[in-house]
């Protein structure tokens, strides 16, 4: 039990499940009843992880372990030493914000672009919701692995049911990749726990291992439990293949431009929104946690794949027509922003990163539901068949404009926060540890992607928005429903909020980052 | 004249066996003087309670280790799990069949008790410890197979796979009885107690042991025909698509797990020290198994045949438990494995089986298309079974993947398990691909009795879809809940694995 005397943690994880379990007892033709139950429950659920902000303690004292909070544990398979065990530290406080926040806005989008199957859609949608907030929160990595595998199949099948033309191939695609990249993690979870077994067992005797995430990092920190230097960056490889295929890292990103097109408006929120998360969070949970030598031996090289991606994502986003292919490699750019700011491995790169993971749920999932409101009337995402949409549909003009402008990093908004303070983190890396990992070239490269970010975004709303309305198809289109209002504002709210008091997030997150950076030595010098 | 001295024996070791097989030689004679022939149904239902009578008898067992008839029979609490984990596939298998056979027409009496003979050669596989009495078990099981392979008599395909699993089965006969010949011949004995003792006496650590090792080679080779192990394995997709599906379903996981139960037992009793040795050569085989199976089906346009090659897959990934028999958790792994092979293999076929019609070879990846909007609930469970094959989380399959690959890392095969993680990942996609028909394609595919149904204006096609017999629900929904269950909550079958031990001396 937590330190509340109720599981609220494994309630808010488990709400969401239950009510796709009640969704059952909807009639199946009912869509309208499915849809508000859905959106009923994981309003609920976010309601109640308000609470987990309001009731965290920001400034737990430095402990020998990641200290968590609202710890919820029982046993699970007490003989393998796994058990049921979630936690949440200041790194995972707002990505389950975040998502608890984005569920109930997706499920409101579905009213306006998900037509058929609309129950089993939102049955998905809440099982989803359980499986993410899992990943985030649980500390064994047994139940670790299930809940990252188990968010596989339902965003497979919304693809794959939901989605447009080719969204087989896309569905498969997604499957296939990330399934390949997990199985390799599955082999170093073992072999962690075989290899950390054996290493207590030798003074312990009769031990039986254990898969408790703390309980090993705290081992590994106190020297009982040693890694050999080459096991280790083997066991970093097999983790981190598997996270940067999920986020994705060039050149592992070839999966989400055909999930992100064929994926329905709901699924490619939600992708975008929480799903590539996983993959940031888990670099920052496990690897640097787990194997802080082997990430200092490895950063330098992830350093220029991220600066790689950064760069190619922004010019293939340039040579997109298709808004939601542009809006797809946009986010291969900035989550490369995310991954170098982890891999400066100092306190200012991964808090902006963590910073830039919300930020960016926040703008491309609010880019996504943009796109996909135009494509519910037209029919078409092409920029060159539009043109002059402000003057038709001015409210619609002026939240993109703003949406744009935040995931293009204009001060004041949200994104120009989280990528200000990565670059910050990759320039002060120059002596992180001792050792030369990032500096100046990595910030210039990286400076050049957010140039290239306002070129793309500002040419796809200078030719949708901008201009005379030449194309008459596009003359007498709606504006935005009170229900797409409420949608795009609500993600607007956080949009402003994080960009004018960035230390609201900043804060509670401090002392977790702090500790998750303990063994880096040059952490002092970061700050 | 001197009587010949009659060792004494136990008979309450073999209480399951003896009941089954009793029950099977009654169940004969009553169905052919008792049951008429419209009734053969009511024969299947009696047959399902002999298996659980047996399971029931064999609880107050639990925990009492003997061994009996001169040490040929064991009684541990390996064998017993083993002996429910084949009476549940015996009850499974018999509730599918229940309708399957009447929609075929092809009932006869005789079916459910032969599967009850069956099932008792399985769980004498799993008891024997001598050489020449798994050599009638592997008999008894496979003569019964023989027949049951050939029980859709009149269509070819059944024969054939009756006429090539005879050849196939005779030939592997041959090779077993030859090896026990020379397992003899270097030891003197065909007791696996005996043969383990005779190799760890320094005598024959020293000595030559090239005749041992060429009749460990040829039992190793008739198990692996038995098993379907790549390169042994060309008979297995023809087999399993001519046969009855039930009776497929029967021998996907029924014969693979009791060759595979014997086969550990030999490894652990009589060969222990061989291990360096027989290690390199099953891990080829292992290894060759699991490329051969994977890739293999991702080929396969018949659903049947791509089960068979699944099957014949995760015949590797069961050879690494078994290959893992030094680590504690080897022999776990492998039951656990079973277990959750058995009800996910047993459950797939038994979806396959709810949408063959009579005379349609209903097989084709093509009566999967829109089975979702057909027929929910059997899609449904049909995504849990197929999950569950590939091993993904939470299910079955992934628990037992995980407990299996633990136990061979444990061991010392590493590469191996790298292997095993690979082809698991190939072989995903194959089960997907299932599930993409099922429920990502619209359906196209109209059944004559749909067209039929639109004749006489019942536009609905659900209602023309063949209807799920209450057996085969059940027998379905239990495998699917099962998965699903073992998946989330395995620690009662963790802790019953656990204590699932062998008993390595008499």
């Amino acid at each position: 039990m937590s330190q509340l005397g109720f599981p609220l943690l494994s309630i808010i994880v488990w709400l969401p499940a239950l009510g796709a379990l009640l969704l059952l007892l909807v009639p199946r033709t009912n869509d309208e009843l499915s849809r508000r139950a859905s959106l009923g429950v994981s309003t609920l659920t976010f309601a109640i992880s308000c609470a987990l902000p309001a009731l965290f303690n920001p400034a737990l004292p430095e402990a020998a372990a990641p200290a968590m909070q609202f710890v919820d544990q029982i046993d699970w398979i007490p003989s393998w030493g796994i058990s049921y065990n979630v936690g949440l530290d200041g790194v995972s406080l707002w990505l389950v914000l975040l998502t608890t926040f984005i569920t109930p806005i997706t499920v409101l989008s579905t009213w306006d672009s998900v037509h058929k199957q609309v129950r089993a859609f939102q049955i998905l949608m809440l099982l989803l919701e359980t499986a993410m907030i899992g990943v985030f929160v649980a500390q064994d990595l047994f139940l670790f692995y299930i809940f990252w595998e188990f968010t596989l199949i339902p965003m497979a099948f919304m693809i794959g049911i939901w989605g447009s033309e080719n969204r087989i191939y896309a569905a498969v695609k997604f499957f296939l990749y990330t399934f390949a990249g997990s199985v390799l993690m599955l082999v170093a979870i073992i072999a962690l726990y075989i290899l950390h077994r054996d290493a207590i067992a030798a003074t312990t005797p009769g031990y039986v291992g254990t898969f408790d995430f703390g309980v090993i990092a705290e081992h590994l920190r106190s020297g009982s439990f040693v890694l050999e230097a080459g096991l280790a960056q083997a066991l970093f490889g097999a983790f981190f293949l598997a996270f940067a295929i999920k986020t994705p890292m060039w050149p592992f990103h070839t999966w989400l431009p055909d999930a992100h097109v064929q994926a329905p408006t709901a699924g490619s929120v939600i992708l975008a929104g929480v799903l590539l998360k996983l993959g940031t969070y888990g670099m920052i949970r496990f690897n640097l946690t787990l194997f802080p030598d082997a990430s200092l031996w490895a950063a330098p090289a992830i350093g220029i794949l991220a600066v790689i991606g950064i760069i190619y994502g922004a010019m293939t986003a340039y040579a997109q027509t298709d808004m939601k292919k542009l809006v797809a490699y946009s986010s291969v750019s900035h989550m490369g922003f995310v991954v170098l700011g982890i891999f400066a491995l100092n306190q200012i790169g991964v808090s902006g990163a963590l910073i830039q993971m919300i930020n960016h749920g926040l703008s491309t999932g609010a880019l996504f539901l943009l796109v996909g409101v135009i494509y519910e009337r037209r029919h078409t995402r092409e920029i060159g068949e539009f043109g002059g949409l402000w003057k038709v549909m001015p409210i619609y003009g002026g939240v993109t404009l703003l949406v744009v402008l935040s995931s293009a990093g204009l001060p004041g908004l949200n994104g120009f926060i989280g990528e200000f303070a990565i670059m910050q983190g990759a320039f002060m890396a120059y002596e992180t540890g001792g050792a030369r990992i990032l500096g100046w070239p990595f910030v210039a490269f990286a400076v050049l992607g957010v140039i290239l970010a306002a070129v793309y975004l500002l040419r796809m709303y200078g030719g949708a928005f901008m201009g005379d309305v030449g194309n008459p198809e596009n003359a007498q289109l709606s504006d935005l429903s009170r229900r797409e209002i409420v949608v795009l504002g609500l993600l607007c709210v956080p949009i402003i909020a994080i960009g004018l008091f960035p230390n609201l997030l900043f804060a509670p997150m401090e002392t977790s980052v702090a500790d998750v950076l303990h063994t880096f030595t040059g952490v002092v010098a970061g700050r | 004249m001197e009587t010949i001295p009659i060792p004494p024996v136990d008979w309450s070791a073999i209480t399951p066996i003896l009941v089954v097989i009793g029950w099977a030689t009654a169940l004969l004679l009553i169905d052919v003087f008792a049951i008429p022939q419209d009734r053969k149904r009511v024969t299947g239902y009696l047959a399902i309670v002999g298996l659980i009578v047996a399971a029931l008898a064999a609880i107050p067992l639990w925990g009492t280790s003997s061994v009996t008839f001169s040490d040929m029979l064991v009684l541990d609490n390996y064998s017993l799990t083993l002996n429910w984990i084949f009476l549940l596939v015996g009850v499974l298998s018999l509730a599918m069949a229940l309708d399957y056979l009447p929609r075929q027409e092809i009932e006869q009496g005789e079916f459910y008790p032969l599967i009850m003979f069956a099932v008792g050669g399985m769980m004498l596989l799993a008891q024997g410890t001598d050489l020449i009495v798994l050599f009638l078990a592997v008999e008894l099981l496979s003569i019964t197979l023989y027949i049951l392979a050939g029980f859709a008599y009149p269509r070819l395909a059944s024969e054939e796979a009756a006429m090539k699993y005879l050849l196939l089965g005779a030939f592997s006969a041959g090779f077993f009885v030859y090896g026990i010949a020379l397992i003899y011949g270097a030891t003197g004995t065909a007791n696996l107690f005996a043969i383990g003792e005779h190799l760890a006496s320094p005598a024959a650590a020293n000595g030559e042991n090239t005749l041992l090792l060429v009749g460990a080679g040829m039992v190793l080779i008739a198990f692996g025909f038995k098993v379907a192990l790549a390169p042994f394995h060309m008979w297995t997709p023809d087999v399993y698509e001519g046969a009855p599906t039930p009776v497929t379903a029967f021998m996907s996981v029924g014969v693979k797990g009791a060759a595979f139960a014997a086969m550990l037992r030999i490894l652990a009793l009589a060969l222990p020290t061989l291990r360096p040795t027989w290690v390199v050569v099953l891990g080829g085989l292992a290894i060759l198994t699991m490329l051969v199976g994977n890739i293999a089906a991702i080929a396969q346009t018949n659903v049947k045949r791509m089960l068979a090659y699944s099957s014949i897959g995760h015949a590797g990934y069961i050879l690494l438990a078994i290959m893992a028999i030094d680590a504690e958790r080897g022999v776990q792994g492998f039951l656990f494995y079973m277990l959750a092979y058995a009800l996910t293999n047993l459950g797939a076929f038994g979806v396959v089986i709810a949408l063959e019609q009579k005379d349609e070879a209903a097989w084709s990846l093509n009566d999967f298309t829109g089975l979702w909007g057909r027929q929910p609930e059997l899609a449904i469970a049909m995504a849990i079974f197929m999950l569950s094959l590939a091993g993904v989380p939470p299910t079955a399959g992934f628990v037992g993947k995980f407990y299996v690959f633990t136990a061979a890392w444990e061991s010392g095969l590493g590469w191996l398990v790298l292997v095993g993680v690979l082809t698991s990942a190939v072989a995903a996609f194959f089960y997907l691909r299932v599930i993409v028909r099922m429920f990502m394609q619209e359906s196209t595919y109209v059944t004559e009795a749909t067209a039929e149904a639109r004749v006489v204006g019942i536009s609905e096609a659900k209602d023309a879809s063949p209807l799920l017999y209450r057996g085969l629900a059940s027998g379905i929904t239990v495998a699917a809940v099962g998965a699903i269950l073992l998946g989330l909550i395995p620690t009662p079958v963790v802790v019953l694995v656990e204590r699932s031990m062998l008993a390595l001396a008499p």
